[in-house]
């Protein structure tokens, strides 16, 4: 790893925003491969989760990794070649919405992201989705995990009618479900009929590894 | 049941129950754990109001509020139409940062939603510093609503003088000014049908032996920056990009908050100021940045409150297990920390010979649980938190919209039953 590599990482885990942007533009001027630079923000994404993971970074963190990740993927993408897009998600598909009537999504937003950095296959449907919409996205990518978020109260009823749905359509059988936001707990997760639930991005990330049998 | 002498009186028993409160607040034991009634859509609801007529029909909403008043005999209750009552006045206006039931769209049978978005620019905080009143009449309150948007071409006061104040009247000649002071009139006269039925009803209910839990509100200056102004990734990145921008205008918000509640809890029934506090939460911020960013402005606010006679009533929402220990410096007795998913038990311990603590039946319970789940978490709360006083009775976050009814007369129930300070 060259030393504009290792710097790239140090500033990205080290929450350097505009230096690690300044030093991305830099590397791409020089002629650093587009995919390479892609493989180096996914390696430091990795250290940021344990990080977060660890107790030592908080949400802001992530909020602000996630930032440099987008910034720098601008920069990046124009110069990536068709078919290009950095490394292939491996672990499996997932997917994850707001479930109908709530409209709050920063908590699904970083669960998206950390799946996403942590190799698998994220569809994000939105904030507000009705139930037909969940089963109809559910029939198209076939995800083996599904996550229903929520922040509200009212999503307590909204979870365990997707759920019942989800179930009605005969898409139960082979499918994980996991609920998070803030306001769950066991109690909803038995009232929902879900498999977890989880309070933090972490959880979901370790939901989704033990259901795919993702080695650490 | 305690066996103190049966009030006579409506007067009385109005009397008994603010003293019941406010022996709890300052820490000294009252009769009884005194118990709130705190609700926005679970009593209307009740009541058979849709969600949207609760926010359109004053007389509805007040109406459902005195029902489950007499229901549950509570010690206080939190007023809903200040937070409730907005439809009509939020229509004519055409306020931007809330989706309502009823309203563009929206179902009748679904609670309000504030909408998280980025309403201050992450360049703006210089202009917010320099000049707060300029900022929010010229940017802010354009964005906000549409009655507002004219509110732009308002003259720069400040920097007006002499003949030039003489001139700058030709702006209140602006068509679109003068549409936007007519629509901002008819907003004013449906405000003032709103807060003059309120009134009414706050003295009805006390005249029915019903005390308020608190009658004006405050903010913490991060949540007002986080909430209001930048949205909650823009503070998030803030903290990192601009973090001196950022601690300037919390300074200089913790200063302009409490002009807003001093004169609105001065003039009321109750002393107390209800603080919503949205993002102190475990997870949302690290101990570091709870004490650089969240706590200082935060503690500046509830000192000022404290230093004029009012009750800073602070609501931690989420868990705040984490930030016990970052809170003590307070003085003992003036003021309530009411928490949500906080273990409350450790706070208890932590923070009990200082503050008055409230709370945290569970919420998932109140909605999914049953009555004896209820009972028992009010038995041990009263037994551990409420030990020796200072402790009131409450929802984690109040009574959630879909509580089952017995659910919630559990709670109550069990407040009588087990509350008792023999």
């Amino acid at each position: 790893m060259s030393d504009n590599q290792k710097k790239l990482i140090e500033m990205i885990v080290g929450m350097q925003s505009p230096e690690a942007i300044e030093l991305t533009k830099v590397m791409l001027e020089e002629g650093a491969d587009p995919n390479t630079i892609l493989d180096i923000c996914r390696k430091a994404m990795d250290s940021v989760g344990q990080k977060f993971e660890a107790g030592e970074y908080f949400v802001p963190e992530l909020i602000l990794a996630g930032d440099m990740l987008e910034r720098i993927s601008e920069l990046v993408k124009p110069l990536l070649k068709e078919g290009g897009g950095g490394q292939k998600k491996t672990h499996g598909k997932v997917l994850i919405g707001t479930v109908a009537g709530d409209l709050h999504d920063i908590g699904k937003n970083i669960v998206t992201f950390m799946l996403d950095v942590n190799g698998f296959e994220v569809k994000d449907i939105g904030i507000d989705v009705p139930v037909a919409t969940f089963i109809k996205e559910i029939q198209d990518f076939q995800p083996a995990v599904v996550g229903l978020s929520g922040f509200l109260t009212l999503a307590y009823d909204a979870m365990k009618e997707t759920v019942e749905a989800i179930k009605t359509a005969g898409l139960r059988d082979n499918m994980k479900i996991m609920i998070g936001g803030g306001q769950v707990d066991q109690v909803i997760c038995d009232y929902t009929g879900a498999d977890g639930f989880g309070l933090n991005a972490m959880h979901a990330v370790k939901f989704c590894k033990e259901w795919f049998g993702v080695k650490e | 049941m305690n066996t103190a002498t049966q009030p006579t009186s409506n007067n009385e028993l109005y009397a008994e129950r603010v003293q019941r409160l406010n022996d709890a607040i300052a820490l000294r034991q009252p009769d009884r754990v005194p118990i709130i009634m705190n609700s926005l859509f679970w009593h209307t609801r009740h009541a058979g109001l849709s969600f949207r007529d609760a926010m359109y029909d004053y007389d509805g909403l007040s109406a459902a509020t005195r029902k489950a008043l007499d229901e549950l005999q509570p010690d206080a209750y939190v007023l809903p139409h200040p937070i409730m009552a907005l439809g009509p006045t939020m229509d004519i206006m055409g306020y931007r940062q809330l989706k309502w039931p009823g309203h563009d769209g929206v179902s009748n049978d679904v609670p309000f939603q504030y909408l998280d978005k980025e309403y201050m620019k992450a360049d703006e905080y210089a202009d917010y510093i320099f000049d707060p009143t300029g900022f929010m009449l010229h940017k802010y309150l354009p964005r906000i609503a549409t009655a507002f948007e004219p509110l732009a071409k308002l003259p720069n006061f400040p920097s007006l003088y002499y003949t030039r104040i003489i001139h700058s009247t030709r702006s209140f000649a602006n068509p679109d000014l003068v549409n936007a002071f007519q629509t901002l009139q008819k907003a004013g006269e449906e405000m003032g049908r709103m807060l003059g039925k309120t009134v009414q009803f706050i003295d009805d209910m006390a005249a029915l032996g019903y005390p308020l839990a608190e009658s004006a509100t405050a903010l913490s200056p991060y949540d007002l920056f986080a909430d209001y102004f930048r949205g909650s990734k823009g503070i998030m990145l803030d903290m990192f990009m601009r973090k001196d921008l950022l601690l300037e205008a919390m300074d200089k918000a913790a200063k302009l908050i409490p002009l807003q509640a001093i004169p609105a809890a001065k003039h009321s029934r109750s002393k107390g100021v209800f603080i919503p506090l949205h993002w102190p939460g475990d997870g949302l911020m690290s101990p570091d940045q709870f004490k650089t960013f969240y706590w200082p402005p935060l503690r500046k606010v509830v000192m000022t409150l404290i230093e004029n006679g009012l009750t800073p009533i602070m609501f931690w929402e989420g868990g705040c297990t984490s930030r016990l220990e970052h809170i003590m410096d307070i003085p003992p007795g003036k003021c309530v920390y009411f928490f949500e998913r906080t273990d409350i038990f450790k706070a208890k311990e932590v923070l009990g010979k200082l503050v008055c603590l409230r709370g945290n039946v569970p919420g998932t319970v109140m909605s999914a649980g049953n009555p004896d789940d209820i009972k028992a978490y009010c038995k041990k709360l009263i037994e551990v938190a409420g030990k020796g006083g200072g402790f009131i009775m409450d929802g984690g976050s109040g009574i959630p919209d879909e509580s089952k009814d017995e659910n919630v007369q559990a709670m109550f129930d069990a407040t009588r039953e087990y509350g008792g300070y023999a």
